[in-house]
């Protein structure tokens, strides 16, 4: 058996598939389906520092090769999520990663702040680039300036591993991956979902209540390969990849283009076991090529 | 074939044995595409999910109201009750009704409306519900009423269910996209116990709910 343990920064996981912000709840949604334990990390839903409601509906629709999701970060608040779901997640020997969001760069920090010190929490992402927050996020992934900020802020108040998740509507990915790390994150993750929209031609009216939202699925992946690709690159930190995984060739094609670890999302919607299933596959793979450990094979694209 | 990304969701028409019967109708890309399924196909099926219907209270008067192919997320309700009482199917026309001989087998009077007057009475279902309540003796049991159709429909049933106070259950029919409570596609709003509301997931917390816990006045 390859040795799949990955580490980035101080989080050490037993396996590089983690399943992503946005599409595992907070755990226990899937724990009657799916071995916790054996997951790389748990990405929970997006938390900012007071409880919110999110979107009207209807919040996503499924489109050619994926989903387009007006979802808005509807969420607990720190309080409610450190009470109604850490005593459950401590039950489980997973890393626990917190994807934490925010309006304004003072909100970010305080929540990451907060974060600091909740015991059982392992990791922070930073939701830069949800496309469904009218004001806040959306712009945070997409100017520099303020990106840059906002890392260097929650880096302030945190020794939790730092993970800033990049948008992939940028100009220019490798900016935003070099910022991060200039900025002292301990890791990247992308991509966010790409900024989609789909209209009803019967009523001419858009599909979401939203009107625009982010897409996800298999539509996406090439994209994000790209975007990893380029990131990694740039970059001395790991890199996590998502985006579009729905089969274990998928998260091979991250590791070999640059990533340290991948998350799968929109597959678990249809495939609660996709992240198990893809570990297994990863490992066959090794065996197959002859790797002795997962990290072996990260950034070896042949280019002959 | 169209291809789909997601599950569908379904409500299990009727159960034996290792036999497991859904009734679907072709109305979108995921449903158009199973009709092109031949015996021997292979499924994936994660369930049953949700909170279905509960059983009936002691000493109420069960009626069913089914719109569209609602019936079939009615039939274990109506066969786990050993005193049958009314089923009111309402369609469109003739072919939208369906499982008639199917519930009148288990005892149930069933009373059809159709819009275009095809089959039973011309009307929507609620016209033939009002029809009976107005000619019911009072003094019988208080009823309580299973509802499984178009929003519209629930809400005119809600509505009733409020004015001559019945209890009744409605069961949603919500875009989902999990079906574990993970992704908040089927979120509807729900009184909170204040003034105020809550979403909550109709694929967990429902898709079955008392007919006041909805803000029928906040439905899209």
């Amino acid at each position: 058996m390859p040795d799949l343990s990955v580490h980035i920064g101080r989080l050490k996981m037993k396996t590089p598939v983690m399943v992503a912000s946005g599409t595992f709840g907070y755990g226990p949604e899937y724990a009657d389906l799916v071995d916790l334990n054996k997951l790389g990390a748990i990405v929970v839903k997006g938390i900012a520092r007071h409880p919110t409601r999110g979107n009207e509906t209807p919040r996503t629709v499924e489109v050619a090769s994926g989903l387009i999701n007006a979802i808005g970060l509807p969420n607990p608040g720190f309080d409610g999520f450190v009470e109604q779901y850490m005593p459950f997640l401590r039950q489980y020997d997973v890393p626990v990663i917190v994807n934490i969001w925010g309006k304004t760069i003072e909100e970010y920090a305080e929540v990451a702040r907060r974060f600091d010190e909740v015991d059982g929490v392992h990791a922070l992402e930073i939701n830069v680039s949800c496309p469904n927050i009218k004001e806040g996020s959306g712009l945070f992934g997409t100017d520099l300036d303020m990106f840059r900020r906002v890392v260097e802020a929650v880096r302030k108040v945190t020794d939790l591993t730092l993970i800033p998740k990049l948008a992939p509507n940028v100009s220019d990915i490798r900016a935003y991956a070099r910022a991060a790390e200039e900025s002292g994150a301990d890791a990247i993750s992308l991509i966010n979902s790409v900024p989609a929209m789909a209209v009803d031609v019967e009523t001419r009216k858009p599909k979401l209540a939203n009107v625009t939202g982010g897409l996800t699925g298999p539509g996406i992946h090439s994209l994000a390969v790209k975007l990893v690709w380029e990131a990694a690159g740039a970059v001395r930190i790991p890199v996590i990849g998502i985006g579009g995984i729905v089969t274990a060739e998928d998260a091979l094609e991250f590791l070999i283009v640059g990533a340290s670890a991948v998350a799968v999302g929109t597959a678990s919607f249809t495939q609660p076991t996709t992240a198990l299933d893809v570990t297994d596959g990863i490992a066959a793979y090794l065996e197959r090529h002859g790797y002795g450990a997962v990290h072996e094979l990260v950034g070896t694209m042949s280019s002959e | 074939m169209e291809e789909s990304l997601l599950r569908r969701p379904f409500s299990v028409y009727k159960a034996d044995g290792e036999v497991l019967q859904i009734l679907y109708k072709g109305v979108g890309k995921g449903t158009r595409t199973m009709t092109y399924l031949r015996p021997g196909d292979q499924l994936s099926l994660i369930g049953p999910l949700g909170r279905g219907f509960p059983a009936l209270s002691e000493g109420r008067y069960p009626i069913l109201v089914a719109g569209g192919y609602g019936m079939a997320a009615l039939y274990l309700l109506a066969r786990s009750m050993t005193s049958p009482g009314i089923a009111f199917f309402g369609g469109q026309s003739a072919p939208d009704i369906l499982c008639v001989d199917e519930f009148e087998a288990l005892g149930w009077e069933v009373r059809i409306t159709t819009e275009d007057g095809s089959s039973g009475e011309k009307g929507i279902v609620t016209d033939s519900i009002d029809a009976w309540w107005s000619a019911r003796s009072s003094g019988g049991p208080p009823v309580e009423a299973y509802a499984c159709g178009p929003n519209a429909m629930l809400k005119a049933v809600a509505r009733r269910a409020v004015e001559h106070d019945w209890r009744a259950w409605v069961s949603v029919d919500r875009n989902m996209g999990c079906g574990v409570g993970a992704c908040l596609t089927c979120v509807l709003k729900v009184r909170d116990g204040g003034d105020g509301w809550q979403w909550k997931r109709s694929c967990t917390e429902g898709p079955v709910f008392e007919c006041r816990e909805i803000c029928w006045d906040l439905e899209p």
